[in-house]
Order: C-alpha cells, then sequence, then structure tokens
C-alpha cells in the first residue's frame, strides 16, 4: 500500500499576507473582463439556435401533398402521460377520394397545453408519423380555453413536414396491384 | 432693513447651494447605473438598456447609442422608488423607522458644504477656491460629519424590529469604531506634511492642502501608507465591500434596509452613493491633488476662466475615475468575515497607522532641523 505523504502548505510570505498583490491581479482579471464578448442574448430581437431534436409545442402536420397524416388511432392519445390529448375519431371527408381506403381521420383534435410535459411520447407512439414536436418553445394565452390547442390550430403551427414513407399511397398502388399489402 | 447686497449674496449662495446638490445628486444617480453597467461588463453582460424617452431614440446614431449605454434608466429607476407604495411595516417603530433614512442622507449632503472642486482667478491673477463654504477646519468638519451617517444605519437597524436589520445595525457600529480611529490617524501625517514651519499655513484646510500638491507631488506619492489606509477606512466607511458588512446581502437578506421599501429605501440608496461621490472627491481632494494637473507638473491651462473651468473638468475626471475605481474593487473582492474585519481594523490598520504617523513626525522634524 502507497504510504500517504501528508504536504506542508508553504507559509506565506509577507506580500501575500497584506493581500496586495493578489488584489491587483484580481482587479486586472476584472478589468480585463469588461472588454470580452458579452454572452447575454437580447432575447425577443435575438433568438436561440434551436436544435433539430428539441422537444416544443406538439403539433399535427400534412404531407407534401397537403394532406391530413392523422388517422385518428389514438395511440397517442393513451400514451400521453398526463392525458392532454383527446382525439374524437370520425370518417375521413367524403371530399377527399384519394383518402378514401384510410378510413379514418380524426374529427377533433385537442392537445392542452395546460397539462402536456413535452414528453415526447406521442411523437414517438405514432405510425403515422403525424403529430411532432417541434421547435416552438414560446406558449401564453389569457384563458384556459386559449390553452387547449384544437385541430386546426394544431394544423397551423406544425405545417408540412417532408414524408420519406407515402403509406398510404403505397397501399393503395400495392392494392391495384393486387397484392395484399 | 433687507439691504439689497446681503439679499443678492443670499441668493447666489442658496444658487450655488442648489446647483451643488444637483449635481452630487445627478451623480450619484449616474453612479448607481455605472455600477450596473460596470458590473454587467466585467460579467460578460450587458446591462441595462432598453429604457429610453420618447423620441430620443429617434436621433440618427446619437439616439440609439444612448440607449444603449442606460442613460435613462435612472429616471426609471428613481420614478420606479418614488411611486412605490410607501409601506410601514406594523412591528417598526414609526418615529425613528422614517427618521433613519433622513439621518443617513443629511450627512452626505451636508459634507459637500465645504468641498472645494475648483479654483476661481481674480483678474489680478488671484485665485480663489470655488466651494460653498471656506471652512478653515473644512476636513476636521468633513470627518466629523460623514461619520454620522452611521447613525442612519444603526437607527434603522434598532427601529425595524427585525432580526437581521438590527445585526447589521451593530455591525455597522462595530466597524466604524474600528475605522474611524484608523481614518484619522491615517490623515494626522497629511497636516504634519502641509503645515511645514516657514510656510505659515497651519490648518485643516481642505484648500491649503489642494495648493500645496501644486507643481509638487501628489500626496498619494508622497505618502502612500497613509493613502492606502485612508482609502480602506472610506470603503468602510462608505459601506461598500469588501467592507459591507451593515448590508452583506447574502447572510443578512437586505441588513439594515430589510424593512424598508419604496422611496424611503431610495433614500439610503442614494445615500449610500452620495457617500461615494462625496469620499471619491475628498481622496481627490487630499491625496490625487485636487483639480492640479499632474505630480511635478505645473497646469497647463492658463490663469482665466478657462483654466478654471478645465480645472474643475479635471477634478471631476479623477472623482469619476475614483468612483469606477469603487465599483471596480466591488466587483472584485469578496465581502470579509465579520471578525476579520474587527481583525484588520484593530491589529492591522491601527498600529500601521501609528507606524507611519511616528514615522512622519521623525521626517519631518528632521526636516526641520537636520541638526538634531
Amino acid at each position: 500500500m502507497a504510504k500517504t505523504v501528508v504536504l506542508q502548505r508553504k507559509p506565506l510570505s509577507l506580500s501575500e499576507r497584506t493581500y496586495l498583490p493578489q488584489i491587483v491581479t484580481g482587479l486586472k482579471t476584472t478589468f480585463s473582463n469588461m472588454f470580452k464578448e458579452k454572452v447575454t442574448l437580447q432575447y425577443p430581437e435575438e433568438k436561440p439556435l434551436i436544435s433539430n431534436n428539441y422537444r416544443g409545442v406538439p403539433t399535427l402536420v400534412k404531407d407534401p401533398n397537403g394532406r391530413e397524416k392523422c388517422v385518428s388511432c389514438q395511440l397517442c392519445e393513451f400514451v400521453c402521460p398526463p392525458k392532454a390529448i383527446r382525439i374524437t375519431p370520425g370518417a375521413v371527408p367524403e371530399d377527399e377520394e384519394d383518402r378514401a381506403h384510410v378510413e379514418k381521420a380524426p374529427e377533433e383534435f385537442e392537445i392542452n397545453m395546460l397539462r402536456c410535459i413535452y414528453c415526447g411520447y406521442c411523437q414517438e407512439v405514432c405510425p403515422e408519423e403525424a403529430i411532432f414536436l417541434q421547435e416552438d418553445y414560446s406558449l401564453s394565452g389569457y384563458s384556459r380555453d386559449e390553452l387547449i390547442n384544437k385541430k386546426d390550430k394544431l394544423y397551423e403551427l406544425g405545417g408540412t413536414l417532408p414524408d420519406s414513407h407515402y403509406k398510404w399511397d403505397k397501399k393503395k398502388s400495392a392494392e391495384t396491384a393486387g397484392n395484399e399489402h | 432693513m433687507f439691504d439689497l447686497e446681503i439679499i443678492l449674496f443670499l441668493g447666489i449662495k442658496v444658487f450655488f447651494a442648489l446647483v451643488m446638490i444637483g449635481t452630487v445628486m445627478s451623480m450619484a444617480g449616474y453612479s448607481v447605473l455605472a455600477e450596473r453597467k460596470v458590473s454587467a461588463w466585467m460579467q460578460g453582460r450587458v446591462g441595462p438598456n432598453r429604457t429610453v424617452l420618447p423620441f430620443f431614440q429617434y436621433i440618427p446614431f446619437l439616439g440609439p447609442h444612448l440607449k444603449k449605454l442606460g442613460i435613462f434608466q435612472p429616471l426609471a429607476d428613481g420614478l420606479k422608488f418614488l411611486f412605490k407604495e410607501e409601506i410601514i411595516p406594523g412591528h417598526v417603530n414609526k418615529f425613528y423607522y422614517n427618521l433613519a433614512p433622513i439621518v443617513a442622507l443629511v450627512p452626505a449632503l451636508t459634507t459637500m458644504t465645504v468641498l472645494p472642486f475648483g479654483e476661481f482667478f481674480t483678474r489680478g491673477g488671484e485665485s480663489t477656491p470655488l466651494m460653498l463654504a471656506n471652512l478653515e477646519v473644512g476636513l476636521l468638519f468633513i470627518l466629523a460629519v460623514s461619520s454620522l451617517g452611521v447613525y442612519g444605519i444603526v437607527l434603522a437597524g434598532w427601529s425595524s424590529n427585525s432580526k437581521y436589520p438590527f445585526l447589521g445595525g451593530i455591525r455597522s457600529s462595530a466597524q466604524m469604531i474600528s475605522y474611524e480611529l484608523a481614518m484619522g490617524l491615517s490623515l494626522l501625517p497629511i497636516f504634519l506634511w502641509v503645515s511645514q514651519p516657514g510656510t505659515g499655513i497651519i490648518g485643516l484646510s481642505l484648500v491649503e492642502i489642494v495648493h500645496s500638491q501644486s507643481n509638487a507631488p501628489w500626496l498619494l506619492i508622497v505618502q502612500p501608507v497613509s493613502a492606502l489606509i485612508f482609502l480602506i477606512a472610506l470603503f468602510a466607511e462608505t459601506n461598500r465591500l469588501p467592507f459591507d458588512m451593515p448590508e452583506s446581502e447574502t447572510d443578512l437578506v437586505g441588513g439594515f434596509h430589510t424593512e424598508y421599501g419604496g422611496f424611503k429605501f431610495g433614500i439610503f440608496f442614494v445615500a449610500e452613493y452620495a457617500h461615494i461621490v462625496v469620499g471619491s472627491a475628498i481622496f481627490t481632494l487630499i491625496f490625487l491633488g485636487g483639480w492640479h494637473f499632474l505630480p511635478w507638473v505645473s497646469d497647463p491651462w492658463p490663469s482665466n476662466w478657462i483654466g478654471s473651468v478645465i480645472g474643475v473638468l479635471w477634478f471631476l475626471a479623477k472623482t469619476i475615475f475614483l468612483i469606477f475605481f469603487f465599483i471596480w474593487i466591488r466587483w472584485t473582492l469578496p465581502r470579509f468575515r465579520y471578525d476579520q474585519v474587527m481583525n484588520l481594523g484593530w491589529t492591522k490598520l491601527l498600529p500601521l497607522a501609528l507606524l507611519n504617523l511616528v514615522f512622519y513626525v521623525l521626517l519631518v522634524t528632521w526636516i526641520d532641523n537636520p541638526n538634531l
């Protein structure tokens, strides 16, 4: 076992005991700090850089063809830990013929932002890649009702995101080609 | 009965007094701004840069820069204090509670009556000092009155009837006792030096001290130990970090002003900064040559009104640098512990001041009688 050596601290010299040289050193440090670049972000005018994996306000997105992606499977509603999501399932609107085979769409989709904890489980669980927590972090309202995001608000916040699958288009073309899947 | 000349004389005096109060108070207000700005810069922040009066921000170039420097911030701060609700807590001793801020502010404003800030040259080339009252014992007056400021703090601490202000008041009185002695002793060698036999000048007049430094080394160079002790004592006197025992907001909440709010707190605040302004001015007068140019150099400006104006501005520049120095020290050094302050005052500064005094007594005696 190694032997522990206790180092003796050197006694302070006279100049060190007056503290004055140390004070001068400190003054130099603070003075040079005055001219360094400032780290303050002038918030409303300058916004911070938001990384891609940031979990902001949950939103609903449309595919590049402007079609609704949510099929109202309600998985997000079930997985949501604070029970912030409420979905009223409904049929796909009559006028959207190329989506008739999707069968379901949300009639109403509510996310209560007073309950939401921004955990991102809804985005993780969504089989349709329809719900995303995007980079919007600043949320405020004057009443409780205002902070319950309805379907149109959610689509407005979400916008359109690129889609690499076009799942339902593939299904339809497979079906017309006679394949089951 | 009412002589016109007397009325005129009084009117001019009152006018000058108001100008002086205005100057010192606005300097105090802008020291608060300087404090915020300098602390921000030293910590990598930008400080107050939003406040602006209407229309001022539309002035090209100048407007945005004034806004960025926060020039209008003191107005907003002052108005805030003025319009806040005056709350008097139920548990305080009302009379002394209301008296305390006044007692704190009055000494700070009284000391400036005997502060010379420049000189006026008559047509014959003779100079008269610019000051409100040319007291023969100016420095003694300042030492006596400025120490009264501590009563405001003690009164505030005691009348608040609450433990943290009480501790602040106790600390403040203990601190004052340990520093006043060293402060006074550090100034005695100055008088020994200035009142040399043969010059015929004997007195405690600030003007004479300033005059002795024209075309001669500053007293900072002649008596560095005195200057150091006086500066340290000045920090203690103005309750500035590293000796802000009565306030010490990290361990005593707000110290003596914990129970104060609104305008009464504002008065304490302004009094503290007025103390700093006056203290800086005194240090400039005694050790930095007042309105005289540089050590060993005679004033390069002419002996007329232009010279007076430049002299006053030069004096103000020195004072402002010292105010900056106060702020600079505050954001560099941590606070001393209570017992360390007592230790420093009694066992270090007091013996040092005594030794310094003895040394200069011997030196001055030797200079007077080299044969001894």
